[in-house]
């Protein structure tokens, strides 16, 4: 049996468990990068898979979507194995379950859900952390659809810090507004005075110019309240980056 | 020269250590889980110092293109605090995990009924993990704690072969080579064994089963003694392919027991080269990474 048929049928089974016993996950989530591999899915471009994540990533994302649907009635046992998950994970384990929170993205955002509550107690940790694989796979689709505005301008800027591309960002043009571009170009000012580079994912940023206004006015207006007018025009060819993420 | 440095405490070290340690050729490293200098008081200290050994030490040394694992367990000071102790009951999560190379450091301290029994314990945990164990000999009274660490893993009914036992000089390491045990050997800049001492063990008894370490830690210590004792092997003669016997490919062969070594060189860095390819590795391929290493302070 090659390696990938190994990692295929092992992976076939550990989500054919959690959705027959969803505690199954606790000691089936530690072993993924035994059984399926660590490598970065696009070496090329991707080399440590802050962008794209990793293979051992892709498994989890499958494992935490199977007890997703497991438990897609009990959402307190839900939350619970989710919180666990993350507490006693290791640093691809957490990183596993911060991807793997795509499973629960769409959810109706309810400050009373605990699954949501879960979620974002993960991103925060993770966000808070240095390990740059966290900081880029806190930044998806589920930080995309329930992070504040204030938390999740916080973690753009902190992937500009620590240099995580700014393309693992999940729905960046969606939600840069007004507020994070005066954040990005007081950071970028600073750089300047120091004499040193701007990230050209601070500069690309900046040349979009508008951005989503803080305080909720038309979509696409210009420069809003609180900020320093952007110098360049939004450009009309901006893909979504974070559609990849 | 390729090293695989089988117990050093890197959280004590500075990213200067790191960075030197590459250069020298450490590709590979096991830290173990041990006291801090300052005792802990709860269960709650040692989840946190495990979470960072299996987390932010292992990305902090993949910065510099070093491969980290660790071992885990109770050490023999802290086994005599009954407020530690609850500790055992969460190691089974931490031994389940990727990197988690064997138990360890266990062993005795000062011989003492409760420390028995944590012993006991924990080569117990390793048979259910098959996982190989590391075992710390005592500062004082190192011979007796030697002979009853052999009586209590001979007990165990483990197999010799997956327990090493540490911090050995001239007085013990004869008891622990006919046990069938690994002998593993600390290289210090004054006390527990020096690289010459060590070049005439190797001398002596072959390199069959040795391990040699820097065991740095927050003491007196260098992180390159493993180096040094690559060089003093050579300067006294030892052909190329001891050394590398010695410094990489026994600790490969002792802790490769787990099945849990990861050995490939990280992405950005060459497997043989010394040469340090640049702080950009894990943030992706950009054109303008010229600055710290990420994470290289607080952000």
């Amino acid at each position: 049996m090659t390696g990938q048929d190994h990692a295929e049928t092992w992976l076939t089974e550990a989500v054919r468990r959690v959705t027959g016993s969803p505690t199954a996950v606790r000691s089936l989530f530690p072993a993924v990068g035994r059984e399926v591999g660590r490598a970065a899915l696009r070496p090329e471009e991707d080399p440590g898979g802050l962008v794209h994540g990793t293979v051992d990533d892709q498994a989890r994302v499958l494992i935490v979507s199977a007890l997703v649907s497991s438990l897609a009635d009990e959402p307190e046992a839900l939350a619970r194995e989710l919180r666990e998950l993350y507490r006693y994970g290791d640093d691809a384990e957490k990183r596993g379950l911060l991807r793997g929170l795509v499973a629960v993205a769409d959810r109706a955002p309810d400050p009373a859900d605990p699954v949501i509550a879960a979620g974002l107690l993960a991103v925060r940790d993770a966000l808070r952390a240095n390990d740059v694989r966290l900081v880029a796979a806190a930044m998806g689709p589920f930080a995309s659809a329930h992070l504040d505005d204030h938390s999740w301008r916080h973690g753009v800027l902190k992937c500009l810090f620590v240099e995580v591309p700014l393309a693992a960002v999940a729905e960046l043009p969606r939600r840069t507004d007004a507020e994070l571009l005066r954040m990005v170009a007081d950071y970028a000012a600073e750089r300047r005075a120091a004499g040193r580079v701007v990230p050209a994912d601070a500069e690309a940023l900046l040349a979009t110019g508008g951005g989503r206004p803080p305080a909720g006015p038309r979509p696409g207006e210009d420069t809003g309240a609180g900020g320093r007018p952007p110098e360049r025009a939004r450009p009309t060819d901006a893909a979504d980056p974070g559609e990849e993420a | 020269m390729r090293i695989f440095d089988p117990h050093i405490h890197m959280t004590s070290r500075t990213t200067d250590d790191y960075e030197a340690m590459y250069a020298a050729g450490v590709r590979a490293l096991v830290e173990p889980a041990f006291w801090l200098g300052q005792p802990r008081t709860n269960v709650g200290s040692f989840t946190d110092y495990f979470d960072g050994l299996i987390g932010w030490e292992r990305f902090r040394a993949a910065q510099f293109g070093i491969r980290h694992h660790c071992t885990i367990a109770l050490n023999p000071k802290e086994a005599n605090d009954p407020r530690c102790v609850e500790v055992l009951d969460v190691l089974p999560r931490y031994l389940a995990k990727d990197g988690v190379v064997a138990v360890g450091e266990v062993g005795y301290d000062s011989m003492t009924p409760e420390e028995d029994r944590v012993l006991a314990h924990q080569l117990e945990l390793a048979r259910e993990h098959r996982l190989p164990v590391m075992v710390h000999t005592p500062h004082r009274d190192k011979l007796a704690g030697t002979r009853r660490t052999l009586d209590v893993v001979r007990e165990s009914g483990l197999d010799p072969e997956m327990v090493v036992v540490d911090h050995l000089n001239e007085v013990t390491v004869e008891l622990v080579a006919d046990s069938g045990c690994w002998m593993g050997f600390s290289i210090y800049p004054d006390t527990k064994m020096d690289e010459h001492r060590m070049v005439e063990i190797l001398r002596r008894y072959g390199p069959d089963r040795k391990l040699v370490n820097s065991a740095a830690d927050w003491g007196r210590s260098d992180p390159l003694k493993t180096a040094r004792t690559g060089e003093a092997m050579r300067a006294a003669g030892f052909a190329e392919g001891l050394v590398s016997t010695v410094l990489w490919d026994n600790p490969v062969a002792f802790y490769g027991q787990s099945g849990r070594l990861v050995l490939d060189p990280l992405p950005g860095f060459t497997g043989d080269s010394a040469t340090f390819s640049g702080n950009s590795v894990l943030r992706g391929a950009r054109a303008d990474a010229a600055s710290a290493p990420a994470g290289g302070g607080a952000v």
